[in-house]
């Protein structure tokens, strides 16, 4: 039991694949605009993660060694594929909001990480549960961040006035910054920053020192 | 294991077994869902049609308001409307694949490498009381990367535009796409597409507009994006030009009521 609590859970803050191994930020920063292409966007990459996770470990005693890398990402893509079909079926609005970024799951980071580094080395039902867990971890950061984009940047969350803005006779001035790409920068950056003052062990070590050299000292 | 594990024999059963399984289930995926997702742009193709038409509001059923625009079908070499076809049915897109019920662009007309064009295209009237308000008409044609689908609104004269929109393209997220974005298309109402003698005239430039008697024909580029700019510009002046709605419009210009 604590083994499932530790794959499902820890993905969430202690070991997130946003905020502690940097990866998966390119589609962070495209579909964060606003919360509910990104919460789409969370659910299309959760499920490719557990779904993808599940079944390379289900094959993974066969898959020759030489051709793996190849073989996870025609499995990946075509979970990505079924997922894209699935939300121009049932949320085809929002899909063409997402546009490119559900196929380009395909070549996140996080899905094939954790094929690569999980799902060859354990069980199915580990596999699932490690892919859940960091696609939550994903989420968890997305959400974060689209929440405060919609909120600062339009005054909104899925849509619905929360402050009213100025330029409607509201009182909130909206920061057209938050809509642009560089603001998820900024807010990923805080964020990486607000978990390592909180987990101070996620801290990475630098990788030299600097040296002050005094007057007095020799060279 | 480890050696019939990484054996050819071994590598080709996985790889062929891997693609089937995954070829099975994109196929079927695919099949399964294109009822509901053809349905889905249909309903999005009106919605751009009534939003083109400044009709949309946001909770009103979009297959009902669409049926109360009139759709005719328009033969464009002649400019007439044809009354044994349903316009609603009509697809001029997939037309144009027809041999039968198409016809190829000459190549001094085909500004917008379409090639060929259906015979016949739909167009929606929308009428105030028993007078044409606005006509809108389906365009497209190549952008930068992909082939550019939208809808034009003219006001009743046939060479003022009232709006412009897209519903499907493929062009550079961020850069091209500007031509879905309000601010971008907030520019077309009011332009004239004609100039004094009748040829096409209406453009979208290279960066600002200058201010001056051309101003009524030219639209700002979208910065970043001068080949989509240019796609548009030569897709609007296909399907408004001699051998598009040329024709159509003309009449509806003549028939129009004038202001002077």
């Amino acid at each position: 039991m604590t083994d499932v609590r530790k794959v499902l859970i820890e993905p969430i803050v202690d070991n997130n694949p946003v905020t502690l191994q940097v990866l998966g930020i390119c589609s962070a920063l495209a579909v964060t605009t606003s919360l509910l292409p990104a919460l789409l966007m969370c659910i299309a990459l959760t499920s490719v993660a557990a779904m993808s996770g599940a079944a390379i470990s289900g094959i993974r005693n066969r898959i020759p060694n030489n051709i793996r890398i190849i073989v996870q990402m025609t499995i990946i893509a075509s979970f990505v594929i079924v997922v894209d079909q699935m939300l121009k079926a049932y949320a085809f609005e929002t899909s063409k909001q997402l546009s490119v970024f559900v196929g380009l799951i395909i070549t996140n980071c996080i899905i094939l990480g954790r094929a690569e580094a999980f799902a060859m080395k354990n069980g199915v039902g580990m596999s699932f549960l490690d892919g859940l867990g960091n696609g939550l971890g994903y989420s968890a950061v997305l959400i974060a961040v689209a929440t405060s984009r919609e909120l600062f940047g339009a005054g909104t969350l899925f849509g619905y006035e929360i402050l009213p803005l100025a330029s409607n006779g509201g009182w909130y001035e909206a920061n057209g910054l938050m809509l642009l790409p560089p603001s998820a920068f900024f807010i990923i950056g805080l964020l990486i920053w607000a978990v390592r003052s909180a987990r101070p062990k996620q801290v990475e070590r630098p990788e030299y020192q600097i040296h002050e050299v005094h007057r007095t000292e020799v060279l | 294991m480890a050696e019939s594990r990484d054996s050819i024999s071994n590598t080709f059963v996985v790889a062929i077994g891997v693609s089937l399984i995954c070829s099975v289930l994109v196929s079927a995926a695919a099949v399964l869902l294109k009822p509901r997702q053809e349905r889905n742009e249909t309903l999005y193709r009106q919605k751009i049609v009534l939003e083109v038409a400044g009709l949309y509001e946001t909770d009103a059923d979009i297959e009902q308001r669409f049926a109360d625009i009139d759709a005719r079908t328009v033969d464009l070499a002649s400019g007439d409307y044809v009354e044994s076809m349903d316009a609603r049915d009509l697809d001029a897109v997939a037309l144009s694949k027809d041999p039968e019920l198409s016809i190829a662009i000459p190549a001094e007309f085909d500004v917008s490498g379409l090639r060929r064009r259906s015979i016949y295209a739909p167009v929606y009237i929308v009428r105030d009381g028993e007078a044409i308000e606005q006509v809108i008409l389906p365009v497209y044609g190549a952008g930068l990367w992909s082939t550019m689908y939208g809808y034009l609104a003219l006001e009743a004269d046939g060479a003022t535009v009232r709006g412009l929109r897209f519903y499907e393209h493929a062009e550079t997220p961020g850069l091209g796409d500007q031509l879905e974005k309000t601010d971008w298309l907030a520019q077309w109402p009011g332009k004239q597409l004609y100039d004094a003698s009748g040829d096409v005239r209406i453009e979208v430039v290279r960066g600002q507009a200058p201010p001056g008697a051309d101003l009524q024909h030219q639209v700002d580029g979208m910065s970043g994006a001068t080949l989509t700019g240019r796609g548009v510009t030569n897709l609007i002046r296909y399907w408004v030009g001699p051998h598009g709605f040329g024709p159509y419009l003309a009449k509806l210009a003549e028939e129009a009521p004038r202001d002077d």
